[in-house]
């Protein structure tokens, strides 16, 4: 599916610190950042300060991911958040870069989403510029 | 006990193996003729557990505070269930020198330390969830053998449910990487966490929410043999109840998480010397473990394996003790689908089988495997961090205080604990005194 992404509306999301500052940034371009530690090659999320696989902190860096993800695991929420409109799918979405993101699924039926099936990358604009990634199902 | 028993000996060489010791050592411990299923006591536990080396620590009293809605302050109410915890234990309040606590304020030992008048020798107030106690029975061991205190009381209250301070997106703090990557998209705090692990287990081994349904449905059972389960006079739940409650976050209903009560309790430890002159009978500390994995949703690759495994895989090498050897488990219940995963991390059944190993009864009352025998946080109580009384009801089973729920003959106890979003965990082996 296409078209705007709807889906709950959250409050505001928190300033990025020193270290989640780039991928915030490259969220302004809609682009989806994954770090990876050029030392051992390993890929994390959230950012952080050190790689977790060798301990390294002098050689991270990012690599732009393609979108393509699929869902590893997933929830539909009744229960009303302040904020948000249930019913929405939250989910942990692994990224083909192999990293897990968690998002939203935003499908016409929430009740349709489920393990493995195919998604692809799209965005949920906050007030301040910078955006959410969220996903929306795709074809394999 | 069954055969191939080893108790108070030397075993020389090793790890205990499908009932079978090898290679290594096991000191004042018994060794029962278990059966191990999963293979967790096999070699490979992690740190120092390897060894068995069941403590000289036990516990001598153990006590809730009032439980329910009680219009309590959380200070009355540990005041409350450490009071009754040092009368049971035949003590008084000058006999304790070290005190464990959370959920009071930032300095949550402190805090208690100063309401009751006590200049403690240790302190403990690791946050670790509801795991926390469990955790605690560790280091008071450790600290009561070290010679840091004699006497330790761990104890635990919340007025949740008359403060009406529980929130559906929980508490997150805004300089945590959750507030910048996860709270944006709105899960239920912790329930979507444990949602998404019941979902990726149903879909990954097959299970239906009706077989999962039995851990609330058994629960239920037990807590109708205990007058002071909040659930105690609601009569009989039956999985099609727990499936028509309202769904907070597929596939949970609300009779898939645990209640929301005040409660409290403590629990008190002191050297097993000592606990020998009490008037209680000792319940010894034979063994603990714990291993803790993740703040975030994501950290964990795999959903449907906890850390459970490790701690549990190290309680039971320091105790010398398989799961087979467990009469009566207490196993922290903040949802059905926590004893799903905690049961088969512990290995009391294989990968993928809990849903079909705990079908026809066996953890109902009367069943070969009493599990969460107060009723559990799913129907006795959940005072927001629980495990405190785990340790309550295994100490009282284990003296055989439970009257209608009492699991006949026990003498071997498994409590439990699970914090925050499957973060923390934390076993504990206790035993009867022999």
């Amino acid at each position: 599916m296409s078209g705007p992404v709807s889906g709950p509306v959250s409050g505001e999301v928190p300033e990025p610190d020193e270290v989640t500052e780039p991928w915030w940034e490259a969220t302004r371009r809609r682009v989806l950042l994954v770090q990876r530690c050029g030392a051992c090659g390993h890929a994390q999320h959230p950012p952080r300060a050190l790689c977790t696989a060798c301990g390294s902190a002098r050689d991270l860096g990012w690599t732009e991911a393609s979108g393509a993800a699929e869902v590893d695991a997933c929830t539909v929420v009744e229960r009303a958040m302040p904020g948000f409109t249930p019913p929405y799918v939250v989910a942990r979405v692994r990224l083909a870069e192999g990293v897990l993101l968690l998002s939203n699924v935003v499908a016409d039926d929430p009740y349709q989403v489920g393990g493995g099936d195919p998604l692809r990358l799209d965005w949920r604009p906050l007030p301040d510029g910078r955006a959410l990634p969220v996903f929306v199902p795709s074809e394999r | 006990m069954s055969g191939g028993v080893v108790r108070g000996g030397v075993v020389r060489g090793g790890v205990v193996r499908g009932g079978v010791v090898r290679g290594g050592v096991v000191r004042g411990g018994v060794v029962r003729g278990g059966v191990v299923s999963g293979g967790v006591v096999s070699g490979g536990a992690t740190g120092a557990a390897t060894r068995p080396t069941s403590t000289g620590v036990a516990i001598v009293g153990a006590a809730e505070s009032d439980l329910g809605v009680t219009g309590r302050s959380i200070l009355g109410l540990q005041a409350q269930a450490i009071g009754r915890a040092i009368e049971d234990a035949g003590l008084t309040l000058a006999d304790i020198d070290g005190l464990a606590t959370t959920g009071v304020s930032r300095f949550s030992a402190t805090q208690v330390a100063d309401y009751l008048g006590l200049r403690p020798s240790w302190t403990d107030s690791t946050f670790a969830g509801g795991s926390a106690f469990e955790m605690y029975v560790a280091r008071a061991a450790q600290a009561i053998e070290a010679g840091q205190c004699g006497t330790v009381v761990i104890s635990y209250a919340s007025n949740q449910r008359s403060a009406r301070s529980r929130s559906l997106a929980g508490v997150v703090e805004t300089h945590t990487p959750e507030a910048q990557f996860e709270t944006p998209y709105g899960p239920l705090y912790p329930i979507s966490y444990y949602a998404m692990a019941a979902q990726q287990y149903l879909h990954r081994y097959g299970g239906s929410r009706e077989a999962l349904a039995e851990v609330a449905v058994a629960a239920r059972e037990w807590a109708l043999l205990n007058p002071a389960a909040f659930r105690h006079g609601a009569g009989p739940l039956t999985a099609a109840d727990v499936l028509a409650a309202p769904m907070a976050s597929t596939p949970l209903t609300t009779a898939d998480c645990c209640l929301v009560t005040d409660g409290g309790g403590a629990v008190v430890l002191t050297s097993l010397d000592r606990a020998r002159d009490l008037p209680k009978p000792p319940v010894r500390v034979l063994g603990y473990g714990e291993c803790t994995t993740n703040t975030s949703m994501t950290a964990v690759d795999d959903l449907t394996v906890t850390g459970a495994v490790e701690s549990g895989r190290a309680a039971f090498a320091r105790a010398g003790l398989t799961p087979g050897d467990v009469d009566v488990a207490e196993v922290y219940d903040s949802f059905t689908i926590t004893v799903v995963l905690t049961l088969e991390a512990l290995g009391f059944c294989g990968r993928g089988e809990t849903l079909d190993w705990i079908a026809g009864g066996r953890i109902r009352p009367g069943g070969d495997f009493p599990l969460d025998t107060s009723g559990g946080g799913l129907s006795y109580c959940h005072p927001g961090q629980y495990g405190v009384l785990l340790l309550v009801e295994a100490v009282r089973q284990l003296r055989g205080e439970c009257g209608a729920r009492q699991v006949p003959g026990a003498e071997i106890a498994l409590a439990h604990g699970t914090g925050g979003i499957l973060s923390t965990h934390a076993t504990v082996l206790l035993g009867v005194d022999r």
